[in-house]
């Protein structure tokens, strides 16, 4: 998450090329970027290639950055058609189109699935294991949702930032935001769900 | 196990509910029917749960490895300042 005690940048600075505040831009924010690119991709060498792809093209545009979002919600809407085209790249076959996508959000989406999981104890939730199960549940979603629940939920945009970020209105962000969240809920349910009844059984 | 109708509208405020944004007639209705109904009450506490994990897991600062740092000042034909 990038906090909102950022240090300040020279926009000056940044514009007219002055490597020393470039550098100084990069370190701050090359850390969201990547873990962002890597959440979305699932992948070390493509995270690495949105993360250079992302500040090459930050480099290159930031003298047309005219200050309607923040630099960060700027450079997030960058690394995401960055991230979002390197998928279109590597599957071309499985990548929803936008008519694929209205029939999926057009889908029933009611839970299925009423285990109580709440009261497993932290260490079990935040395993390891659980974390790499955590991170599987984000790539099965389609990735117009996934990229969705990673900015405003991992990344800690608002609403209005993740649609600044996306090209989309708030009521598409919200729309989405809640299909990743409950489609989520129903895969971590499952994984869960079945350590809760192991317990239950030990007992 | 089957949810009713009254379930399936509540379903659409479900986010603005976890995150506390949800108008306060809808809220009031949210939580009268949760009280009665224990699936939507499984429902919310583990949704809410759910993205209560994915925030402890980007708790930890963002952090770029070493050698992807060096590759991406490199990169961007900025080696001259890595040391910072
Ligand atoms: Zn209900």
């Amino acid at each position: 998450m990038i906090n909102k005690t950022t240090p300040e940048f020279s926009l000056e600075a940044l514009k007219s090329g002055e490597p020393n505040e470039f550098a100084r831009f990069v370190d701050t924010f090359s850390g969201p970027i990547y873990r962002m690119a890597l959440k979305m991709l699932g992948d070390g060498q493509d995270a690495e290639d949105v993360l250079q792809n992302t500040f090459l093209n930050a480099f290159k545009h930031i003298h047309s950055f005219e200050e309607r979002s923040s630099l960060s919600t700027w450079l997030y809407r960058i690394a995401a058609n960055e991230a979002l085209m390197l998928i279109r790249k590597r599957h071309p076959e499985t990548t929803l189109t936008d008519t694929n996508l209205e029939d999926a959000e057009g889908e029933d989406y009611s839970p299925l699935q009423f285990v109580d999981w709440c009261c497993l104890p932290e260490d079990e939730l935040l395993s390891v294991e659980a974390r790499r199960h955590l991170d599987r549940a984000i790539q099965r979603l389609p990735e117009k949702l996934r990229i969705v629940f990673i900015l405003r939920d991992l990344e800690g945009l608002s609403i209005e930032e993740t649609g600044q970020a996306l090209d989309l209105s708030q009521t598409a962000v919200k729309t989405r935001l809640l299909r990743a969240r409950l489609n989520l809920r129903e895969q971590l349910s499952s994984y869960y769900g079945e350590l809760t009844h192991d317990r239950r059984d030990k007992k | 196990m089957t949810q009713t109708a009254h379930c399936k509208s509540l379903l659409e405020s479900l986010s603005d509910y976890v995150d506390g944004t949800l108008n306060e007639d809808l809220c009031v209705e949210l939580q009268r029917h949760i009280s009665a109904c224990q699936n939507c009450s499984i429902v919310v506490d583990t949704l809410r749960k759910t993205i209560y994990l994915y925030h402890a897991t980007t708790a930890e600062p963002a952090n770029v490895p070493l050698d992807v740092r060096e590759r991406l000042f490199h990169s961007l034909k900025l080696e001259a300042y890595l040391q910072h």
